[in-house]
């Protein structure tokens, strides 16, 4: 209990710096996966060639192997990143890669009907999609992005291995110096855990809420 | 930064013998997590309100904390209280359990897509509930569910790397062996990503195929 006492700073320390890589990475891969399922849209070859061997790459490679060869190869070319910034940027890509295939999914699920409508009005290109197509795609995407978002937090786990002092390697790092690693590796168990569980039950209640099409809140009548 | 011929020919043997053992862990991890998943599966929709309970927390618990420290407890953890395996048996006891969570619902879902008319056909044929299952229910099952447990199954390839942290000598972990005495960690790593987005897009193509083929073979 005492050992409990001593080590709860540097495990929240942990947590707080878990927590902080989620978020961080997490805004990032959103702004990556929404440029880039934009961008595989248009037809422009130029763009959709390179676009599509970018996630085609990290989604076939073991997000394990993408971070150490940030980490170790990306010096090598003369490119010095801050471990953090390099775990961040991995995961960016890496999560960013799949969101940008739910950007897209979604969007091309709209209903053919609004996109001919918006022609119809005479709507520029960039006006549709912003007051009409996206807003509609997007609770369409919301179940998916719950899911990317757990599955993010558990992924932040992995940049303990390129030296970040987030929630697991603090823990690793405890147990080196204290012993006991009942203790502590359950304490990290639980503090996942408890992160966790917020995104879980937002999961919950984004997949009982997404019945796919926008319902707006004013009543119809 | 040159890439050398003569690095990639030492290396090659060993990075093959460790996709060999990441392919092993992965087959097995998916061996285990498919009768786990399945006995999940059928157990939640047993009437014991007390067991689902059990069984939904269980699961839960192992989809929502990381892989990485599931392994640690199991490999740095549970030796101290009891049984203490391999490194490649407990690692692919890990990927079974982690994955089962996730088959787990997937096969629920799977269950659930059987028309009801197929469960009160076996009650009006008086077919046994063994038989009920095995004979009609899992079988129909099974065909909706393969494309996901495909896409599970890339999933729990790449996954398989983080066996390298127990100290299984897989492709990730050979590949970091050989570049800690070598300091060749240009090759060693562009290797392994090589041979990962190899198998791996091969692996998503022929689970793609098998989406189509369900989905209009249902259609």
């Amino acid at each position: 209990m005492n050992l409990l006492l001593e080590i709860s700073p540097v495990l929240l320390r942990g947590a707080y710096t878990t927590v902080l890589l989620t978020l961080v990475s997490g805004t990032c891969a959103l702004l990556v996966g929404f440029a880039v399922g934009l961008a595989r849209l248009a037809r422009t070859r130029w763009l959709s060639i390179p676009l599509a061997i970018y996630i085609e790459v990290f989604r076939n490679t073991s997000s394990l192997v993408q971070i150490f060869y940030f980490f170790f190869v990306l010096p090598l070319i003369g490119i010095r990143l801050e471990a953090f910034t390099t775990g961040c940027l991995v995961l960016a890509l890496n999560f960013g890669a799949y969101i940008s295939e739910v950007v897209r999914s979604a969007i091309l699920s709209i209903d053919r009907g609004q996109h001919d409508a918006t022609i119809a009005l005479n709507m520029p290109t960039s006006l549709s999609y912003r007051r009409i197509i996206i807003p509609q795609a997007i609770p369409v995407m919301l179940p998916a992005f719950g899911n990317y978002a757990l599955e993010l937090l558990k992924a932040t786990s992995l940049v303990s291995l390129i030296t970040i002092t987030e929630l697991t390697f603090s823990g690793a790092q405890l147990v080196q110096y204290y012993g006991h690693p009942t203790l502590i590796y359950m304490s990290i168990f639980v503090i996942y855990l408890l992160l966790a569980l917020p995104l879980v039950a937002l999961n919950k209640a984004l997949e009982r809420h997404s019945g796919g099409q926008w319902k707006p809140k004013v009543p119809t009548t | 930064m040159n890439f050398s011929p003569q690095i990639v020919a030492e290396l090659l043997p060993a990075l093959l013998r460790g996709t060999v053992v990441t392919l092993y862990a992965t087959a097995a991890g998916m061996a285990v997590a498919l009768v786990v998943g399945l006995l999940i599966a059928i157990a939640r929709r047993g009437s014991n309100p007390v067991a689902v309970l059990i069984i939904d927390s269980f699961v839960t618990v192992v989809r929502s904390t990381p892989l990485l420290i599931q392994l640690y407890l199991l490999f740095y953890v549970l030796p101290l209280y009891g049984p203490s395996f391999s490194p490649l048996f407990t690692g692919i006891l890990g990927l079974g359990l982690h994955y089962s969570s996730y088959i787990s619902e997937v096969f629920r879902a799977g269950i659930d897509a059987v028309p009801r008319g197929q469960w009160e056909a076996c009650i009006a044929l008086q077919f046994s509930r063994v038989k009920t299952w095995t004979r009609i229910v899992l079988p129909q099952a099974f065909r909706i569910v393969l494309p996901q447990i495909g896409n599970y199954l890339i999933s729990m390839y790449k996954h398989a790397s983080l066996l390298a942290t127990i100290t299984v000598v897989e492709l990730l972990g050979a590949a970091l062996n050989f570049a800690g005495e070598t300091f060749r960690y240009f090759e060693a790593f562009t290797l392994v990503g090589i041979i990962y987005f190899v198998i791996g897009f091969a692996f998503s193509r022929l689970v793609r195929y098998l989406e189509q083929r369900t989905t209009y073979g249902r259609a």
